[in-house]
């Protein structure tokens, strides 16, 4: 719990959300502390890193991203999402770093930021 | 007969006369639609739900059979073609012949990864990538940065010693040759391949990179060596896996071919040097 809490500050400092053009409410609905209907849950993240919002949210919510496995997180890199999988053995990929594993969605998300230098994520499927 | 060969003994006009069709099959639309199909499986195949090309005992059959749609397609544009393989226990660096300018070109630069250079550079106007998961429109790769070392040939002999085809739970936590193979566990000959060569390759879009099916088919090679050391051993599971192409289920997306239909690589190709069948170690 306490890491968390620190994750979630060290990525959503004021100067960062400013520059995101980010309102105070926005920044208190990504807090999942702040809410009681999102109760503190662990792997939540929400960092710039290198220049890149990652956002991640855990999962078995209400979203539907396309994903097979109903349970797993959502990452966002600035807003789009990437899609990523657990392995048996509890590490994880992404569609940007398919064959290396990581052993959490956050290392994950931000080694496919390292990757991206700066482009942004296309929707699944790819196809241009 | 289709002889597949290893790409460091091709002569520079079979190099060209490849190269040449992997552009036309660029240019008529045909080569996207086999990145398509990879990066379509590559996000579908989970190692608890529904698993065909990878993470999956037909990680090697399907493979195969998509090796050999994608050799028919060059063998329509020229009929002299066979996929070379590359061997990376032997061409392990970027100094390889491989990555010339008159073959794949080489790493990319510093700056975005770009390969600058060979009939694959973006400035060509011949390799825009189409079916891509980020922006970026150019070829990129980062030769040895990720992980330094191409896997040995000691690290191979050790996966081609292994006599089980594959085991429970026929996925990325299994033991056995074919996840040996494919890289999730142990040694890490297949994946580690793709993450040496960086960016493309190390995507769900790697077919993305021309290097994609000379890697292959060294994999496919692999498999034909392991099946000539292990004459008993044969694919797994036989039947009634649930999740699991079995060995006579149908393989997605084709739907008319099966494990059992892949195992004999004669029938389609033979490599310059043959798997020695391994009848005199017993």
């Amino acid at each position: 719990m306490k890491k968390i809490t620190r994750r979630q500050a060290l990525g959503t400092t004021a100067g960062v959300l400013t520059a995101l053009g980010l309102t105070a409410a926005a920044a208190g609905a990504t807090s999942a502390a702040a809410t009681p209907t999102e109760p503190t849950t662990p792997g939540s993240v929400d960092e710039v890193y290198q220049g890149r919002r990652i956002q991640i949210t855990p999962g078995g919510g209400g979203h539907h991203g396309g994903h097979h496995s109903p349970g797993q997180p959502t990452v966002r890199i600035d807003g789009r999402e990437l899609h990523i999988m657990r392995n048996a053995d509890g590490t994880w990929i992404s569609v940007i770093n398919h064959y290396e594993t990581f052993a959490d969605p956050k290392l994950l998300a931000r080694a496919a930021v390292r990757d991206l230098q700066g482009a942004a994520l296309v929707p699944f499927g790819g196809a241009a | 007969m289709t002889v597949r060969k290893n790409q460091a003994t091709l002569t520079p006009a079979e190099k060209r006369a490849f190269t040449s069709a992997l552009q036309e099959l660029k240019r008529n639309g045909s080569y996207d639609r086999f990145v398509t199909t990879h990066n379509g499986f590559i996000m579908s195949d989970t190692d608890s739900g529904d698993r065909v090309g990878h993470r999956s005992p037909s990680f090697l059959p399907w493979h195969r059979r998509f090796l050999l749609e994608f050799e028919e397609a060059l063998q329509k544009v020229d009929a002299s073609l066979a996929l070379p393989y590359w061997d990376w226990t032997a061409d392990r660096t970027s100094r390889s012949s491989l990555w010339a300018p008159d073959f794949l070109g080489g790493t990319g630069r510093a700056r975005d990864g770009q390969v600058m250079d060979g009939p694959f550079a973006y400035a060509t106007g011949k390799w825009n990538i189409n079916v891509r998961v980020d922006g970026r429109a150019y070829l990129r790769r980062d030769l040895g940065t990720s992980v330094a070392q191409l896997p040995t040939r000691a690290e191979v002999d050790a996966v081609l010693a292994m006599p089980v085809y594959d085991m429970a739970p026929w996925n990325s936590s299994s033991n056995g040759f074919r996840n040996h193979l494919e890289g999730w566990r142990g040694a890490n000959l297949h994946n580690r391949v793709h993450v040496w060569v960086g960016g493309q390759m190390s995507t769900g879009a790697s077919p993305n990179d021309p290097v994609f099916w000379m890697h292959h088919a060294f994999i496919d090679k692999l498999w034909a060596e392991w099946q000539a050391k292990h004459p008993q051993s044969t694919y797994l599971p036989g039947a009634g896996t649930q999740n699991v192409v079995d060995l006579n289920d149908t393989m997605r997306p084709w739907n008319n071919v099966t494990p059992a239909d892949m195992l004999d690589h004669r029938k389609f190709y033979t490599f310059d040097t043959e798997p020695v069948a391994a009848a005199s170690q017993r």
